[in-house]
C-alpha cells in the first residue's frame, strides 16, 4: 500500500511537471532537428520545451534514426521521431504530412543541423573543391530555408523558427568553409525573416560558444575554440554545459521575444562583445 | 548491480551484433572496434548508447575516446557498474 501510495505522488509530481500549464511554450507544438545524444543542444532543448509545457516531435534520418529512438526515450515525455534528410525533396514534400500524423499544427521549429565533408574543414580552406562546399552549404544554410518552407503550412496565426548558429562575423582557425555556411545560414535568416513577417513567423538564430556535441568532435582543432573562450569569456564558458544554448533557443521560441525577427542572440559567455 | 565480464560480454555482443550486423563470435576482448569489427565512429555512439541503457551505466565521451577495443569497454562497464 505504502509503495502504491508513494507511485501515485511521484506520478502526480510528474504530471503536474510535465503538464507544467505556466511553463514559457505550454500548449505549444514544435519539430525539433538534430537530436542525436543527450548531449546535443537539440536533445536539450526538446527537454526544456516538455519541462516548460510544451510538445515535441524530434526528425533524425539514416542510420542516426535509430540512435535519436534511443535517445528520445530519455526525454522527460514519449517524443516520436519522424525521418527527414534535408538534402532529399521528397522528404521535404511529405514532411508536414508526415508531421500531422502527431500534430494537426506547429508553433515553430528548431534547425540544428550542420554538415561539411572531412575536405571543407581544418585547414584546407584554399583548396577544398565546390562540390564539397554546395554539401556544405546546402545541409547547414539551404535547410533553414526550405526547413521552413516545408513546414509553413503547419503554422497557424504564426511561429518561430531558431536554428543554431557559431559567430560567422570573422574567421576562426580550421572552421573554414563551415564558417562561410554559418555566414550563409545568418543571412539566410535574415531573409526569411523579411519575407516571412507577414505570415507574423519569426526566424532567429542562437549563435553559441562551443560545445562539445558530436559535430564539435568532427571539427578539426576544436581545442583552439576551447582556449579563446576560456581566456576571454566575460561570464565563464563551460564546453561541456548544452543548456545555455537550449534555454536561449527555447526563449526564442516562447511568446517572449514577439517582436524579434532576423536577429542573431549571442550565447556565448560575450565573447563576441570583447576583443581580447 | 555488481556484473561480471562475462555477463558484460554477452550484452556487447548481442549490441553490437543489432547495431554493426557483426557475428557474435567475431567479437572477443581483443577485437578492435573499428579495426577488426568495422563498427565506424556512428555505430560506435549507438553501441554506446544501447550499453548505457542495458547496464544502467554512464559513458562518458572521453571514455568512449579510450574505448578501442572490446575489452576495454567491457572493462570501463564492469568498474562503472561496481
Amino acid at each position: 500500500m505504502a509503495v502504491w501510495e508513494w507511485g501515485t505522488e511521484v506520478g502526480e509530481l510528474e504530471a503536474a511537471n510535465l503538464l507544467n500549464k505556466s511553463g514559457i511554450v505550454a500548449g505549444k507544438k514544435f519539430l525539433v532537428t538534430g537530436v542525436l545524444t543527450d548531449q546535443s543542444i537539440a536533445f536539450h532543448i526538446a527537454r526544456l520545451i516538455q519541462e516548460e509545457g510544451g510538445e515535441v516531435v524530434l526528425s533524425s534520418f539514416g542510420r542516426a534514426m535509430s540512435i535519436t529512438s534511443r535517445i528520445a526515450g530519455r526525454l522527460p515525455k514519449p517524443a516520436p521521431v519522424v525521418e527527414l534528410d534535408v538534402t532529399n525533396p521528397d522528404h521535404l514534400k511529405n514532411l508536414a504530412n508526415v508531421i500531422r500524423a502527431h500534430h494537426e499544427k506547429l508553433d515553430g521549429v528548431v534547425h540544428s543541423i550542420g554538415f561539411a565533408p572531412e575536405s571543407a574543414l581544418g585547414g584546407n580552406f584554399l583548396n577544398t573543391s565546390w562540390d564539397d562546399v554546395a554539401i556544405a552549404l546546402h545541409v547547414s544554410a539551404y535547410s533553414l530555408a526550405s526547413l521552413t518552407m516545408a513546414t509553413k503550412e503547419l503554422f497557424g496565426d504564426g511561429g518561430s523558427v531558431v536554428g543554431m548558429d557559431f559567430d560567422a562575423s570573422v574567421a576562426w582557425p580550421q572552421y573554414d568553409w563551415m564558417g562561410v555556411a554559418k555566414a550563409a545560414l545568418e543571412s539566410t535568416t535574415r531573409y526569411l525573416a523579411r519575407d516571412l513577417g507577414a505570415s507574423n513567423i519569426r526566424v532567429n538564430l542562437i549563435a553559441a560558444g562551443p560545445i562539445k556535441t558530436m559535430a564539435a568532435k568532427s571539427i578539426p582543432g576544436f581545442a583552439q575554440f576551447e582556449s579563446v573562450w576560456s581566456s576571454r569569456a566575460p561570464l565563464s564558458w563551460d564546453i561541456s554545459d548544452p543548456v545555455p544554448a537550449a534555454k536561449g533557443a527555447v526563449a526564442l521560441l516562447s511568446d517572449w521575444f514577439p517582436k524579434t525577427t532576423g536577429e542573431i542572440i549571442h550565447v556565448d559567455g560575450g565573447v563576441h562583445a570583447v576583443g581580447a | 548491480m555488481a556484473l561480471t565480464h562475462n555477463e558484460v560480454l554477452a550484452g556487447i555482443r548481442e549490441i553490437v551484433e543489432e547495431v554493426a550486423g557483426v557475428s557474435p563470435d567475431q567479437i572477443e576482448m581483443d577485437k578492435s572496434f573499428t579495426d577488426d569489427l568495422d563498427v565506424d565512429s556512428l555505430s560506435m555512439v549507438e553501441v554506446v548508447v544501447a550499453a548505457e541503457e542495458r547496464f544502467g551505466v554512464k559513458i562518458p565521451d572521453d571514455e568512449v575516446t579510450n574505448m578501442a577495443t572490446v575489452g576495454d569497454a567491457v572493462n570501463f562497464i564492469v568498474r562503472a557498474a561496481s
